[in-house]
């Protein structure tokens, strides 16, 4: 049996899956749920500094794009920090902390980019017990036109003066959360790690316009007839965030710097495929806003039954194992050379393929052949972009197949070149260098 | 009123049971039922469903118009091939047609609900009274239409948009031929038949002149002389017999008089119907006279047909809507002669048959089954005259693929030319077809000689 305990800077938990800070976790009553339903644990929704909370909007706070079956693809929010008491807050994570001591509780800190506000607030989080604090540079809307969230986070001094005030003040570990509105995921990270920060966790939101109504003109979640830009999540941005994740996982100043893996992370497969990107564990909200919290059992299951099936003992022998095959285009082997291959028998003859390709491509499917509906991969025509794979309605009935080394490829005429080559020594590229003699 | 009384009976249930058994076999698909039934669709490159369509409807563009909210367009996109779409939605044999080539059939067995979908969009760009088609310039040609069934509105409001006014010659009193008189209840219940050429006929340009039929009150020389082009589409009047003893009993009936009579009767308990009954035919009308007799209250109704399930006309799904209403279909067993008792049917004797050297034999073998009435649903053939020197091929009118007859300026769609299956939706597409016929006729005709030899 898997052992998918998680340790993650020190906070230990008995699974990788935890609840990211947002609604889901503002509240002792949702937490309590959540740890009876399984979660490993909870990072508790933003407390901001001592004083009037602040406000909600008293109208719609979220709004969403759906797929085919109206299934919720990607959720977008203006909802605030904790609206709630910072007191009531601190006296709820610290009995919840009692309660449920195996799992883990961190609390999300959001105030002003003063020393003094962190200062201030760091002995009280620390008072409750809880495993560390999680620094809110993330987001993207409301509390950022105050100069906090992303409006820290879009600034790589404001994070590492931030980082090394909290780690002055407090024994806790520091895990900060970094918005992925920038043009380069690298930099903010650089700046937590020179900052002491003892992990990173990402993706918070990202700024969307998520639909505009067509009768009021008025942006979706429309509130009395004008909208806000959101922060956008669910399984829409989880390749940007795999992305993020990994352009810090493979990042030569921080690499080795611990990553808590956040955005559309909705079945065991997304959490495995974060960790193997570098991610220490998963954090989740969007899946289980929309289906509740039993979803975690889907993960613990499905994650513990591919490790069994895999040999994978702990969830050591999965982090980073897909980093070292990330790299840059300049560096990808060209003498690869895969066609696709329609599978007859498991074809239904919908012949999106051959639209898609003759279209919008390079006109190497079939639509028809000796006057019957069929098809086929031209290999003379086909470059194998894999389009075909992903417009296909039918799982794995075309595939990429590679062709081996010394075959024939029917499009250029020439056999696999077995040996790898990519673009920095191709001929075309007049950036090319000379292979050492 | 006794419920399983002998003899040929009205009034067998209550006003609940009626209502509940005459109700929309299939409801419209209300908004949420339609998007989720249209997030089915692949949305496929020359998509199978279009080509098993006899009207050649763009399915993958209505569906994915309905899915994205635009169900007036999804409609225009239905009518621009298929005018009368709303009643095809509702009869068609999509099993065997669209539905029957939906490449989700080979996914999953469960095809797009194509022909709900259909109804659905055609029901709202109705019942909001849209009109799509606006009537060209006006040709001066006049065009005469025999019969107002599914082929004459077809060829009346293609012709129509074109610019030419056109006159309908129907025999009966309402319009709508088959799909007023002949459609089981339950696929298209209330008037919707005659809304339906209500909504045809908008467009402008077509009269309709009821209790005129051909033979009888005009010959089809009349019309070539009054007219510019003629299209027939009278369908087939004549009913095949059974050629055997007792045919004249009372409670012997052709099937195709008890569908009318029923689909015609505002309050379905003033239909009689019989206790046991007997249906002797093996097609979509045998099948539709059945379930219906059940669904009046017969306690026993017995399908009879000479020949074996595979040869059945009737599609898999019809069989077995009749066998989920009760109904018996037997198989390989012909009627022999109609039991009489005091001028009213007892029973019917039949026998079993064999396939003999490729011949269809009586095996020797009878029986006899109780009934009071019987149901004939044997056929209908082609029954008309005062068509003059018009060619025809094997008893029915012969026509070109574009409709066009032996005569000059006569053309001919629907179930009364030998082409194509006696459906609807067949019917629509020949009189269409024959419109743009008439159409290119008139316009080549109007266009000035060429200059150059």
């Amino acid at each position: 049996m898997a052992d998918i305990r998680n340790n993650f800077v020190g906070i230990k938990s008995p699974n990788p899956f935890w609840l990211a800070s947002a609604p889901p976790t503002d509240k002792a009553y949702n937490v309590e749920r959540a740890f009876k339903a399984g979660w490993g644990g909870v990072v508790w929704k933003t407390l901001g500094e001592q004083g009037p909370p602040v406000v909600n909007v008293n109208g719609p706070r979220y709004g969403a794009i759906w797929g085919a079956d109206r299934r919720l693809l990607g959720l977008n929010n203006i909802e605030l920090i904790t609206d709630r008491d910072l007191y009531t807050n601190l006296v709820e994570m610290k009995q919840v902390k009692k309660n449920w001591p195996d799992r883990a509780i961190v609390a999300s800190i959001m105030v002003p980019c003063e020393e003094e506000a962190w200062k201030a607030i760091l002995p009280l989080v620390e008072e409750t017990e809880v495993d560390g604090i999680e620094l809110n540079f993330g987001c993207p809307h409301g509390m950022s036109e105050r100069g906090m969230g992303s409006a820290v986070g879009q600034v790589p001094e404001y994070i590492e003066m931030v980082v090394r005030w909290c780690k002055q003040y407090t024994r806790m570990p520091v895990i900060t959360k970094l918005t992925p509105n920038i043009t380069d995921i690298r930099h903010p990270a650089r700046a937590a790690k020179r900052g002491g920060t003892d992990a990173v966790s990402l993706i918070n939101t990202i700024s969307s316009i998520v639909s505009v109504d067509l009768d009021s003109f008025s942006p979706n979640p429309s509130i009395n007839g004008k909208g806000s830009h959101g922060g956008y999540c669910g399984p829409a941005v989880k390749p940007i965030a795999l992305n993020m994740v990994a352009e810090i996982a493979r990042d030569p100043e921080t690499y080795g710097l611990p990553i808590s893996g956040i955005g559309g992370v909705t079945t065991w497969r997304d959490a495995a495929e974060f960790l193997a990107l570098g991610a220490g564990n998963v954090q989740v909200c969007t899946a289980a806003m929309t289906y509740g919290f039993k979803i975690v059992e889907e993960m613990i299951t499905g994650l513990s039954a591919w490790m069994d099936t895999k040999g994978h003992r702990t969830l050591d022998d999965i982090t980073g194992r897909a980093v070292q095959n990330v790299t840059d285009w300049q560096y990808l082997n060209l003498n690869y050379i895969a066609k696709a291959h329609i599978d007859q028998d498991a074809c239904i003859k919908c012949g999106r393929c051959h639209i898609a390709c003759e279209d919008t491509s390079h006109q190497a499917i079939t639509a028809m052949v000796d006057g019957v509906r069929h098809f086929e991969v031209k290999e003379e025509d086909c470059v194998g972009c894999n389009l075909c794979v992903n417009v296909c309605p039918v799982e794995n009935c075309i595939t990429m197949d590679a062709l081996p080394a010394g075959t024939l490829d029917k499009r250029t005429g020439r056999p696999v070149d077995p040996n790898y080559a990519n673009w920095t020594s191709h001929p075309n590229n007049p950036m090319a260098r000379q292979a050492a003699e | 009123m006794e419920r399983l009384g002998s003899g040929i009976e009205a009034g067998r249930l209550s006003a609940k049971e009626y209502a509940s058994n005459f109700s929309d076999l299939h409801p419209r698909l209300d908004r949420h039922e339609a998007l989720v039934a249209s997030d089915r669709c692949y949305f496929c490159y020359d998509a199978p469903c279009m080509t098993a369509c006899p009207t050649a409807i763009d399915i993958p563009m209505f569906i994915r118009q309905i899915s994205t909210g635009n169900p007036l367009g999804s409609a225009k996109t239905i009518f621009d091939q298929n005018i009368l779409g709303g009643m095809c939605a509702r009869v068609c044999p999509t099993e065997t047609l669209c539905e029957e080539a939906c490449v989700r059939n080979t996914a999953e067995d469960r095809p797009v609900e194509i022909g709900r979908l259909q109804r659905y969009a055609t029901d709202i760009a109705m019942e909001t009274g849209r009109q799509f088609f606006e009537r060209k310039a006006p040709s001066g040609k006049k065009i005469a239409v025999v019969g107002a069934g599914p082929a004459g509105l077809a060829a009346a409001h293609r012709l129509a948009v074109n610019g030419h006014d056109v006159t309908i010659l129907e025999a009966r009193e309402k319009s709508g031929g088959l799909n007023e008189y002949g459609i089981a209840t339950y696929k298209a219940v209330d008037d919707f038949a005659s809304r339906e050429v209500d909504y045809v006929t908008a467009i402008g340009g077509i009269t309709i002149e009821h209790g005129k039929a051909l033979g009888r009150d005009f010959s089809l020389s009349d019309l070539t002389a009054q007219y510019d082009a003629v299209f027939l589409g009278m369908g087939l009047s004549g009913v095949n017999g059974l050629g055997s003893d007792g045919e004249n009993l009372a409670g012997v009936e052709d099937a195709i008089d008890f569908i009318a009579k029923l689909r015609q009767a505002k309050d379905k308990a003033t239909i009689p119907v019989g206790r046991r009954i007997v249906v002797i035919g093996g097609g979509m009308t045998a099948i539709d006279v059945a379930i219906q007799a059940k669904l009046l209250g017969a306690e026993e109704v017995t399908i009879c047909y000479r020949r074996g399930k595979q040869n059945m006309n009737a599609s898999e799904y019809e069989q077995d809507l009749a066998a989920s209403k009760g109904v018996i279909i037997r198989h390989w067993l012909a009627p022999k002669s109609i039991i009489g008792k005091e001028g009213k049917v007892a029973g019917i004797e039949v026998e079993y048959t064999a396939m003999k050297d490729g011949k269809l034999t009586g095996t020797g073998e009878t029986g006899i089954i109780a009934a009071d009435q019987i149901f004939k649903a044997i056929g209908q053939t082609f029954a008309a005259s005062g068509l003059g020197a018009l060619q025809f091929d094997k008893g029915k009118i012969l026509v070109d693929a574009d409709g066009h007859t032996s005569m000059e300026n006569v053309w001919a769609g629907g179930d009364c030319i030998g082409r194509g299956e006696d459906l609807t939706v067949s019917a629509v597409a020949q009189g269409r077809d024959a419109a743009e016929s008439i159409n290119r006729m008139l316009a080549a005709g109007a266009q000035p000689a060429s200059a150059v030899a």
